[in-house]
């Protein structure tokens, strides 16, 4: 709980400065082969209905039964999230109707979930971090998919997704701004790609958000929320906040009241509707599930799961930070995904941390955004890269000629220390050549060296046309000193 | 406890079953009536008694995480009073 109001983070109205509270409901599909309470498969993409089980289609007389991996990654996550796991959890069912829901109702847990409370900690891009209060964390199933725009008066529904597991993981309403928002998904997908429980990827709606928005002036008790539903990416949910507080501010401010309602996001108009047909349906009947017994096991089976854990976001960026003498920041934008930490622990292996940190972060990431690749099919391997950085290390090849180096390995492939041979790249480190160079460029511009010992800023002029003169490839340090020895500058 | 005749057309329309008018004082009669017969459990004292969901002293039972069922969209959609390409077909409910 953010102790203190920040007024940077306030959102100016026409009368009042407001403190905007966000709360969120994260589905995170879980990632396993078949589905929660069947063999049929969670994968992708597949033909309409060729992935469910009569159990998915809610046939007469079918009974669920628990996927065991699914219980695991449930309780993986819950250890990823530092909190209390639920020795004994129950399944109730959540009654609604909708065409893509074939049962008539959700299984889902309501009373007794099976992570209790936990907390994420967040950094902000300033440098500042938050802890953000989970409040629990439950099974469910998924429901089926419905197109609306196959046919003007029917819909069209796929009971692919219908009973894939999701964690259902609810925050406090400990956020106070769109960035806080938008930094907590981020942290929390970031989490499940380590664990490997969901893998993230909004595109596929394998995480999607509810997102709990009220508004109050600074001290107040908490305003009433709207729920903005379903919203599938990261710069959407910050958009969502920020259009919806507004709305709520100038409702308020207009004399109104705000009503409690569940609304959506429509991006392209950049505004929040409600969804009234949904008001009704809040009346769940939630009850014990009569299908399925309680979900329990002993502390053995959690400790089991807790040695398999991999290093967690939080532990790595401290070691980075530690080991390899990088800054928060950096080491934050390293950690951000798995295999990017891998990578750079490659390249850093036995070098300067730092230097294999600005080559990975500066020219690689900057190199695979551009193309729009990720790192698993990037073009340099991480024992290339550490090749460069040796080379610019032992002062074979100048920073400048690596960046050329680091082109052609990107392009051409190969061993970066024989193509510094074959390409003739060696960085040239006898003064005996460099000084001819030197001296033919003093003897063509007499103006500038007599200007140079008035005005030693013109220095940069020589070292340039000596570096150009020797193709980049002379020793900058050597350059310098024997240029200033020459011109007389000190 | 009681329901009143609000109630009734509420759970009615909860459960999507169609009640008339003049079904509705019937319905309330015979709901009080079992909410008044199961009221007898109030007199149990059960201070200290789990809530029991299931009368099974066992273990509940898991599957391992393989892929075992699907393939067969035509026989799920096989009931269904319309269908296309495997999918089902219900009147349009987008909003």
């Amino acid at each position: 709980m953010t102790a203190s109001v920040n007024p940077k983070k306030l959102i100016k109205g026409g009368l009042h400065d407001w403190e905007v509270v966000i709360g969120m409901e994260i589905h995170a599909q879980v990632t396993s082969r078949s589905k929660l309470f069947s063999g049929a498969s969670t994968e992708f993409g597949a033909e309409p209905n060729d992935h469910v089980s009569l159990v998915d289609a809610a046939m007469p007389g079918m009974l669920p039964v628990i996927n065991e991996e699914c219980v695991a990654q449930a309780v993986r996550t819950g250890l990823g999230l530092k909190a209390q796991i639920n020795h004994r959890s129950v399944f109730d069912r959540k009654n609604y109707f909708y065409p893509d829901l074939p049962q008539g109702y959700q299984i889902s847990q309501f009373k007794d979930p099976i992570v209790g409370e936990g907390t994420v900690l967040v950094d902000l891009v300033d440098g500042e971090s938050i802890t953000v209060g989970i409040e629990r964390l439950h099974l469910e199933q998924d429901a089926g998919k419905s197109l609306h725009d196959q046919n003007p008066t029917q819909s069209f529904v796929d009971l692919n997704r219908s009973g894939v597991a999701l964690m259902e993981i609810v925050s406090r309403p400990d956020l106070r701004s769109s960035e806080e928002a938008r930094a907590y998904v981020t942290k929390l997908r970031t989490i499940l790609r380590y664990l490997g429980t969901c893998d993230g990827d909004m595109e596929k709606g394998s995480l999607r958000a509810d997102v709990n928005v009220s508004v109050r002036l600074p001290g107040d008790p908490l305003g009433t929320r709207c729920e903005i539903k379903n919203v599938n990416s990261i710069r959407f949910i910050g958009q969502a906040i920020e259009v919806e507080a507004r709305r709520q501010i100038a409702i308020i401010e207009d004399g109104g009241t705000i009503s409690q309602e569940t609304r959506l996001f429509d991006p392209g108009k950049g505004e929040t509707r409600s969804m009234r047909s949904k008001e009704e349906a809040h009346d769940y009947r939630y009850f014990p599930d009569p299908d399925l017994l309680p979900l329990e096991f002993d502390q053995a089976y959690v400790d089991r799961l807790a040695e398999g854990l991999p290093e967690l976001p939080d532990a790595k960026k401290a070691r980075f930070i530690a080991d390899y003498g990088l800054s928060p920041y950096d080491a934050g934008v390293l950690i951000a995904e798995r295999s990017s930490a891998d990578y750079y622990e490659v390249v850093a292996k036995g070098r300067d941390g730092k230097a294999a940190a600005n080559w990975v972060i500066n020219e690689l990431f900057g190199r695979l955004n551009k193309e729009g690749r990720d790192i698993e099919s990037s073009p340099v391997s991480a024992d290339q890269l550490g090749a460069v950085v040796d080379l610019i290390g032992e002062g074979v090849i100048s920073g400048k000629i690596a960046k050329d180096l680091f082109e052609i390995v990107w392009t051409e492939g190969g061993d970066p220390r024989a193509l510094v041979e074959s390409r003739g790249l060696k960085q040239v480190t006898d003064t005996g050549a460099i000084e001819t160079a030197i001296d033919a460029i003093i003897a063509q511009n007499p103006d500038k060296v007599s200007q140079a010992r008035e005005k030693p800023t013109l220095l940069g002029w020589f070292v340039g046309q000596t570096m150009k003169a020797t193709g980049g490839k002379a020793n900058p340090a050597a350059v310098n000193a024997l240029l200033k020895a020459k011109l007389g500058i000190e | 406890m009681s329901v009143d005749a609000t109630t009734v057309r509420r759970i009615a329309h909860l459960a999507r079953i169609a009640v008339s008018e003049d079904e509705v004082a019937p319905l309330q009669g015979e709901l009080n009536a079992i909410l008044a017969f199961v009221e007898q459990l109030g007199a149990v004292d059960v201070t200290g008694v789990e809530p029991m969901t299931s009368v099974t002293p066992m273990a509940m039972k898991k599957r391992t995480d393989t892929v075992t069922d699907g393939g067969h969209a035509a026989d799920i959609v096989f009931n269904a009073p319309e269908t296309e390409d495997n999918y089902f077909l219900v009147p349009k409910v987008v909003e």
